[in-house]
């Protein structure tokens, strides 16, 4: 493998050949980027994943299909509730079920929160990527909160095993209602604080527009997904233009990128999408709060979960974009194939065509723009 | 379960609590306490027309006749090079324990700024980590990759500490407290400072490593290209005194405000800008971080360095710190000088030359050091506030920050400077009146800042200071 990423670079003039990674303060996880430099210039950079494959896909044939639940945490534990939900979206449709609406709802409340969290993170590391410590610890408290809520919710803080198949786990309990639009409230304050804090900031600004452009049609041909593609100005969200769940019943925005500071489809705007983003799900998740159907919180699912021999295949809108599952039944109380698409992998596959040019220092804020996640890279 | 998960706060802890807190403060406060009085007594008494009289006092004390006037050549030297050492290793100490200090203050200060606990371990405040670290890196292994050259990766870090211990000789403490007011002063200083950048390029190229090598090249090219303007923001101030001398420099200004440099000058502010920025970017502190940036290069030419030579590298720039800000203050905020006490009463107070000065004076030298120190961290800590708020920028833009506006800007201050010292060599008065608009000026911005500071806190819900976990 790494002989034919080798033999991809050209060796014969004076350009620097550099491992970045796997071990690097800026990759967010274990990926490698073997990288051709002329001094701080990058002429290319070519991803190298599969450092962190764990047969995730493999392990769904084997386990069942309530035992694979808790593996989907893993795909993507920035943001698991969506691994969670596209999995049970999925196997749900696989069985014809029907969710109950209080699920649906609580779904849309602990999804939009993880996107919250998910985003935050994103934008924090980014401005530690560019050199700016503070907002990251800033963006970090603020997820914490979120952690506590969701913990109150379901017990968990990072791989939550909260959708079931069939429903969620546990309704919500007493009093959090209030809790969480007492954090909104706060949030709100925060967003603006935080583009105060760095958003705005000159350095920042200069560092991330018309950087690492991206076009809309590029973002197409490489099936970007997600904040990054509607960063491209695609104005594409699953959420929207293909509901499900919840989603039809609130009224949101889907931020655009239109070249806040530079040309559409620069870093900044893959940045700024995020954090118009995060206000969004904000407005979605009072929206459901307020809204949220009583009843049940679990369909009525068979004990031993045998659909009939067929396939499903979910689409949800992930904090790193489209997220499809793909499962196949052969009748048993096995997936004969399941199969996640993710869309940090189709990420870093942009990287190489968009490095040449960039500087060394360009090429992190590039990958931090994507918001990769190593592990939905190779699963 | 729980009865073992909770920790009772039971007398005997909070009584070690208080015994901690006070050994922190007896300590945190002795040391400098201890090394600025050991500065005020040994500078101006290690100077040799003071030196005899010293010894002539001792020699009273002890009941003998001591002359040192009488005695051979080779003695007065030997006396002479026994002071100045003892004087040179309480300076080496001071910027050592300044360092440390510098550490646990930027770290208290990053640590309330990203609403996180910090340093709270070691002594009370978490006050003596710096100290716990050094230990640390001093039993680490002192590892050299293999392939390094040996010998320039050893030595690298010595230039560093060299450049940096050398600045001591030349940085003033107060009116009188200083180790060589050398009539080259600051020429001196910036020649010095330029070592630091040779023991940089040594550990880039000597590690064998690339990240090291990135780091060294720009570090190479960041700290040559800002020396000149630097230099040019330097020239101002010693236009305006018409000195090089650092201890002359200070005299030229006065204690107020309105008689600094900084503002007796209508470009002075755009001086020190460009003198502030150079020095960010000497130092190595963000923005302009980047041959150690840890997201870009992992540790830049750091990257290797392991133990006591990482310590050293560490020691220099958190001390450089402290250099940086004294000779700021020194060009341009006034240095030590105190209100109200002309050069007339320090010369008054002093008594007749070649004896002992009076308690008097010993006070002005102690009020002037306090009003350097003060001034020096109050500077001090606008780096430290800069560090923790900017981003990096990247390394082109540090070029073009550099030669597209802060070399023009400053011989734009340069040549202002020149036809500003005509008119005021015509109308003394254009001085105190530059100074005393700009210092109005400087107190209105004073005054928004403060009120868009407490607006800002207002508006997420007030300021939440915890101290529960100091």
């Amino acid at each position: 493998m790494e002989k034919l990423i080798l033999r991809r670079v050209d060796r014969s003039g004076e350009e620097m050949i550099l491992n970045f990674g796997p071990q690097h303060p800026s990759t967010h996880g274990v990926i490698n980027f073997i990288v051709e430099t002329d001094g701080e210039v990058l002429k290319k950079a070519v991803p190298d994943v599969g450092y962190l494959h764990r047969s995730l896909e493999k392990i769904g044939e084997i386990v069942g299909y309530p035992g694979f639940m808790p593996f989907t945490d893993r795909v993507d534990y920035v943001a698991a509730m969506f691994a969670n939900e596209g999995y049970a979206v999925a196997v749900e449709r696989l069985l014809k079920l029907e969710v109950p609406p209080r699920a649906q709802w609580l779904r849309a409340v602990s999804c939009e929160l993880t996107r919250i969290a998910s985003h935050l993170i994103s934008v924090g590391t980014m401005a530690m990527d560019i050199g700016a410590f503070t907002p990251m610890l800033h963006g970090v408290r603020e997820r914490e909160t979120i952690n506590d809520l969701i913990e109150a919710l379901c017990g968990s803080r990072l791989t939550y095993n909260y959708h079931r198949i069939g429903g969620v786990a546990f309704d919500m309990p007493e009093e959090w209602r209030d809790k969480v639009l007492r954090f909104l409230d706060h949030f709100d304050t925060f967003l603006q604080e935080f583009d105060r804090l760095i958003s705005f900031n000159e350095i920042y600004i200069r560092r991330l527009a018309n950087v690492a452009v991206i076009t809309g049609e590029q973002a197409i041909d490489y099936g970007l997904v997600g904040p990054n593609l509607r960063a491209s100005g695609v104005d594409w969200d699953l959420r929207r233009d293909m509901p499900y769940g919840a989603y039809p019943s609130f009224k949101f925005g889907v931020p655009v990128g239109k070249g806040f500071f530079g040309v559409s489809g620069d870093c900044f705007d893959r940045y700024y999408v995020r954090i118009l983003e995060m206000a969004e799900s904000s407005k979605i998740v009072r929206q459901a709060l307020e809204s949220m159907p009583d009843g049940e919180t679990m369909a009525k699912v068979p004990r031993n979960i045998k659909p009939e021999p067929g396939e499903a295949i979910s689409r949800i809108e992930s904090a790193r974009g489209e997220m499809a599952y793909y499962v196949v039944s052969d009748g048993t109380n096995k997936a004969y194939r399941v199969r996640v698409r993710a869309g940090s992998f189709t990420a870093m596959g942009i990287i190489e065509d968009i490095s040449p040019g960039l500087m060394v220092a360009d090429l992190v804020a590039l990958i931090a723009s994507l918001d990769v996640v190593a592990p939905e890279i190779d699963r | 379960m729980t009865a073992t998960l909770q920790s009772p706060r039971t007398p005997s802890r909070s009584r070690s609590a208080r015994g901690v807190l006070l050994a922190t403060l007896a300590l945190g406060f002795g040391i400098p306490f201890l090394l600025f009085s050991a500065i005020l007594v040994l500078s101006p008494l290690s100077k040799p027309e003071l030196l005899g009289a010293v010894v002539q006092g001792l020699g009273r004390l002890l009941g003998a006749e001591w002359d040192p006037s009488g005695w051979s050549v080779t003695a007065q030297l030997a006396l002479y090079g026994v002071s100045v050492a003892v004087l040179g290793f309480i300076l080496l100490n001071f910027g050592a324990v300044v360092s440390g200090m510098t550490v646990w203050w930027e770290m208290r200060v990053s640590s309330r700024m990203q609403s996180r606990v910090g340093y709270n371990r070691v002594g009370a405040g978490g006050f003596f980590q710096w100290v716990a670290d050094a230990v640390k890196l001093l039993f680490k292994e002192d590892l050299v990759p293999a392939d390094a050259d040996q010998i320039l990766f050893r030595a690298a870090p010595y230039f560093v500490l060299v450049g940096f211990a050398l600045t001591f000789v030349a940085l003033p403490f107060g009116e009188s407290l200083i180790a060589a007011d050398l009539n080259v002063g600051i020429f001196y200083l910036v020649s010095v400072t330029a070592l630091v950048v040779v023991g940089i390029l040594l550990a880039g190229w000597s590690s064998n490593s690339k990240w090291a090598l990135f780091g060294g090249m720009r570090s190479a090219a960041q700290v040559v290209s800002y020396e000149i303007p630097a230099g040019l923001a330097i020239l101002v101030p010693v236009l305006m005194a018409g000195s090089l001398s650092m201890q002359e420099i200070i005299r030229q200004q006065g204690a107020w405000p309105w008689q600094w440099f900084v503002f007796t000058n209508p470009i002075g502010v755009l001086a020190f800008l460009v003198f502030f920025v150079s020095q960010l970017a000497e130092g190595n502190r963000t923005p302009f971080d980047l041959p150690e940036a840890e997201s870009e290069l992992v540790a830049g030419y750091l990257s290797e360095y392991s133990s006591f030579r990482f310590a050293l590298y560490f020691l220099v720039e958190f001390g450089n710190l402290w250099v940086m800000a004294a000779v700021a203050v020194t060009l341009f905020l006034g240095g030590w000088q105190v209100p109200f006490a002309g050069p007339e009463v320090f010369a008054a107070a002093r008594g007749p030359a070649g004896a002992l000065p009076g308690l008097g004076w010993w006070g002005l030298q102690v009020v002037s050091m306090a009003i350097f120190s003060a001034k020096t961290l109050f500077v001090l800590n606008l780096i430290v506030w800069v560090r923790w708020t900017l981003p990096r920028i990247r390394v082109d833009q540090m070029m073009d920050l550099c030669w597209k506006y802060l070399v023009p800007g400053a011989f734009a201050a340069f040549v202002f400077t020149l036809l500003w010292q005509i008119l005021v060599a015509r109308v003394p008065r254009a001085a105190l009146a530059s100074g005393v608009v700009l210092t109005v000026v400087a107190a209105a911005v004073a005054v928004v800042f403060l009120r868009q500071t407490w607006r800002n806190i207002k508006l997420v819900a007030g300021d939440r200071v915890d101290l529960t976990n100091w």
